[in-house]
C-alpha cells in the first residue's frame, strides 16, 4: 500500500473517534491521498487554496481553539516557504499543529529542483523544540500516528507518498523517540533514514558477502535524536556512516555529527546530497547522480574501514 | 458605561501605556496610542470575556495582529482585571510577563502570539473557523496595521475568511497612515483600502474618526447587524500617537521612540495623571 493511502486509512479511524482532528491542505489533496477522506469529513478537511502561509496560521488558530490540525503540502512548501509561520505562529506560540511534508528530497522526481527539498530538516531542526519524524514504511507510520496524536506539541512528518518495501513487521515495538536497530553488528555503524534505509539494506548484502558486519540503525525521529543508541553503537564499532535523502549540511549527518563530536568523537562519513540543489529525474538516476545508491554506501564503508 | 466615562478611561489607559514605556525608556508608543479607543470600546462594551476565567470556553477573542502594540493591550487587560497593576512596570524587563510583542503563553488575556506581521490575521481567521465548527457563537475580533496590510498573508487570510463565510470575524485596520520608515502612501500605498476589502468579499465600514469611542462603538454595532454571511473590516482613520502632543508630533518616528524622564513627566501632566 502507498504511504499516503496508509496515512489516510489510519486517519479515517482516528477522525471517527476524535472530532477535534482537522486536515488542512494547500491545493494538494489529491496527490496526498486526501480526496476520499475529504469527502467523508467535508467540514474537517479544508483545502485552503494555494496559500501555505495562511494554512499555517489557520492551523495555529484552530489549535488554540482545541483542534488538532494536520497541514499537508510538499516538503519544500511545508518548510522553507513557511519557515517563519512555523517558527512564530506554531512553534513559539506552542500550538499543537502537525506538519506533513510529502515528496522529501529526490522523491519529488520529475517536479525537479524547485520541488526537491534538500533543506527541510535543516530548517526545522533549528527551530526550538520542533520534532522531526521520517517514516520508513507503512508499519512504522501506522505505529507512529498513534503516538503522534497523543503528543500535544508541534511535529513534522517527512513522508514519502508512494509505496515502499516493508522494513518492519506489524508486531515490532515502536517508540517515537527511540531509534530502531535493524541489524546488530560490530565493524561499522550505518545510521539511515527514510528511503535510504532500503539502499543501506541493499548495500549490506554486499558487505555481508565480504565479511563486514555492519550495525544498521534507522533514525526515524531526527529531532530529538536518540543520542544514547548512536553513542552506544559508535563506541562499539568506532566507524559511523550516515545515509540520508537530504543535504548532508543540516540533516541527519549533521545531527549525528553533533552528537558524536560532543559525546563520542568517532570517524564519520555522510552519504546524502552534498550541498547541491535537486534536479529532474527518476529516483534510481538521482541516487546515482548524488552518490546515494547502495554502491556509494559500500564504497564509503570500504573507505572508512580503509579496506 | 457612557462615552464620557470611556473617554476618561482612555486617558487613564494612555497614562498606563506611558508608564510602561517610560519605565523602560523606549517603546512602540505610536501604534499603541492609536488603538486605545478601539481596545477600550471592545473590552468595555462588546467582548464576552471574564478576567477570572481567562480560558473560558466560547469566550470572544481578540487577536492583535499588529503585535507591537502590546503595551496598549496590556494596559486595557490590566484595567479590566487580568493582572495586577505592578506588572505594568515590568515591560520588557528580564523574565517579564509583558514582552513588547503579544505572547499568549506569557500574558493572561492574550489570545494569540503575534509580532511577525500578517500572521495574527491568519490565526484570527483560523480561530473564527474553529468557533464556527464548535458552533459556540463567539465573536472573533482582530486588529491589523496599515503597514501590515502590505504583507501578502493578510490577503490570503482575507480570501479564506470570505470564502468560508466567517461572519463571526470583525477586523479593524488601524489606518494611521504611518509605518516605521515613513508614510504608507510613500512606501507602498494601500489605497483604496476599503475597495480592496470590498473586492475581497468583506463588509467594509469606514470610521472617519477612529479615535472616537462613540464612532467605533457605532461601527461595531453595524458589523454585528450584518446578516450577509461576510466577515467585516472596519477601517479606522486614526492618528498614530493620538492623545499626547509630543508623541503625535513626532510623526512616523513615534513608531518606537525613546521616552525620557522629562518626556514622561510632561506626558503624565498632559494626560492628567500623577507622577
Amino acid at each position: 500500500m502507498e504511504m499516503r493511502q496508509t496515512f489516510s486509512f489510519e486517519m479515517d479511524k482516528y477522525m471517527a473517534q476524535n472530532e477535534n482532528i482537522v486536515l488542512l491542505n494547500a491545493d494538494l489533496a489529491k496527490p496526498n491521498g486526501l480526496s476520499e477522506i475529504s469527502e467523508k469529513y467535508p467540514e474537517r478537511c479544508i483545502n485552503v487554496g494555494v496559500a501555505e502561509q495562511n494554512m499555517a496560521g489557520i492551523a495555529a488558530g484552530m489549535s488554540s481553539y482545541g483542534f488538532i490540525p494536520f497541514i499537508f503540502t510538499f516538503t519544500p512548501f511545508a518548510t522553507r516557504r513557511i519557515c517563519d509561520q512555523i517558527a512564530v505562529s506554531i512553534a513559539y506560540a506552542g500550538q499543537n499543529v502537525k506538519i506533513v511534508g510529502t515528496d522529501p528530497g529526490i522523491s519529488a522526481e520529475y517536479n525537479g529542483g524547485t520541488h526537491m527539498s534538500v533543506e527541510d530538516i535543516g530548517i526545522l531542526r533549528s527551530i526550538p523544540n520542533m520534532v522531526i519524524f521520517e517514516p520508513v514504511d507503512n508499519s512504522q507510520l501506522k505505529k507512529a500516528l498513534v503516538q503522534i496524536l497523543n503528543f500535544d506539541k508541534p511535529l513534522y512528518i517527512r513522508m514519502f507518498r508512494k509505496e515502499l518495501p516493508d522494513v518492519f513487521s506489524d508486531d515490532y515495538n515502536f517508540d517515537l523517540f527511540k531509534a530502531d536497530i535493524i541489524k546488530e553488528g560490530k565493524d561499522v555503524t550505518i545510521i539511515c533514514s527514510g528511503i535510504m534505509v532500503q539502499e543501506v539494506l541493499e548495500a549490506n548484502k554486499k558487505l555481508s558477502d565480504w565479511g563486514i558486519n555492519a550495525e544498521i540503525i534507522n533514525i526515524h525521529t531526527i529531532k530529538p535524536i536518540d543520542e544514547d543508541t548512536i553513542i552506544k553503537s559508535a563506541a562499539k564499532t568506532k566507524h559511523v556512516i550516515t545515509a540520508e535523502n537530504h543535504n548532508i549540511v543540516g540533516g541527519l549527518g549533521s545531527a549525528v555529527s553533533e552528537v558524536l563530536s560532543q559525546r563520542c568523537p568517532t570517524i564519520l562519513k555522510c552519504i546524502g546530497i552534498k550541498d547541491s540543489f535537486g534536479q529532474v529525474g527518476k529516483m534510481p538516476y538521482l541516487k546515482q547522480e548524488y552518490n546515494m545508491d547502495s554502491r556509494s554506501i559500500v564504497s564509503a564503508v570500504l573507505e572508512i574501514l580503509k579496506r | 458605561m457612557d462615552f464620557k466615562d470611556l473617554d476618561i478611561k482612555c486617558k487613564k489607559i494612555r497614562q498606563d501605556i506611558l508608564t510602561q514605556i517610560g519605565t523602560l525608556g523606549a517603546g512602540h508608543i505610536g501604534g499603541s496610542f492609536s488603538i486605545v479607543e478601539l481596545l477600550v470600546v471592545l473590552y468595555n462594551k462588546h467582548m464576552n470575556v471574564d478576567p477570572n476565567e481567562p480560558n473560558m470556553n466560547g469566550r470572544d477573542r481578540l487577536i492583535v495582529s499588529k503585535g507591537h502594540s502590546g503595551p496598549a493591550v496590556y494596559a486595557v487587560l490590566c484595567d479590566i482585571g487580568y493582572f495586577d497593576k505592578s506588572w505594568l512596570l515590568t515591560l520588557n524587563k528580564p523574565k517579564t510577563n509583558l514582552p513588547s510583542h503579544c505572547d499568549m503563553n506569557k500574558t493572561p488575556g492574550i489570545d494569540m502570539t503575534t509580532g511577525s506581521l500578517g500572521q495574527g490575521f491568519s490565526c484570527a481567521a483560523g480561530i473564527a473557523k474553529a468557533s464556527k465548527l464548535k458552533k459556540d457563537g463567539a465573536k472573533i475580533y482582530t486588529i491589523i496595521g496599515d503597514g501590515e496590510s502590505q504583507e501578502g498573508q493578510i490577503w490570503e487570510a482575507g480570501m479564506f475568511a470570505a470564502h468560508h463565510k466567517l461572519d463571526n470575524l470583525i477586523a479593524f485596520t488601524d489606518y494611521n497612515k504611518l509605518q516605521l520608515d515613513g508614510e504608507v502612501k510613500d512606501i507602498c500605498g494601500i489605497e483604496p483600502i476599503d475597495k480592496k476589502w470590498e473586492a475581497f468579499g468583506w463588509n467594509t465600514v469606514t470610521v472617519n474618526n477612529g479615535n472616537s469611542c462613540e464612532a467605533i462603538d457605532f461601527a461595531i454595532k453595524q458589523c454585528k447587524e450584518f446578516s450577509n454571511g461576510k466577515p467585516s473590516m472596519v477601517i479606522l482613520n486614526t492618528k498614530k500617537g493620538y492623545g499626547l502632543s509630543f508623541v503625535e508630533n513626532a510623526g512616523f518616528s513615534n513608531h518606537s521612540m525613546p521616552i525620557s524622564k522629562e518626556m514622561f513627566d510632561e506626558g503624565m501632566k498632559e494626560l492628567g495623571g500623577t507622577i
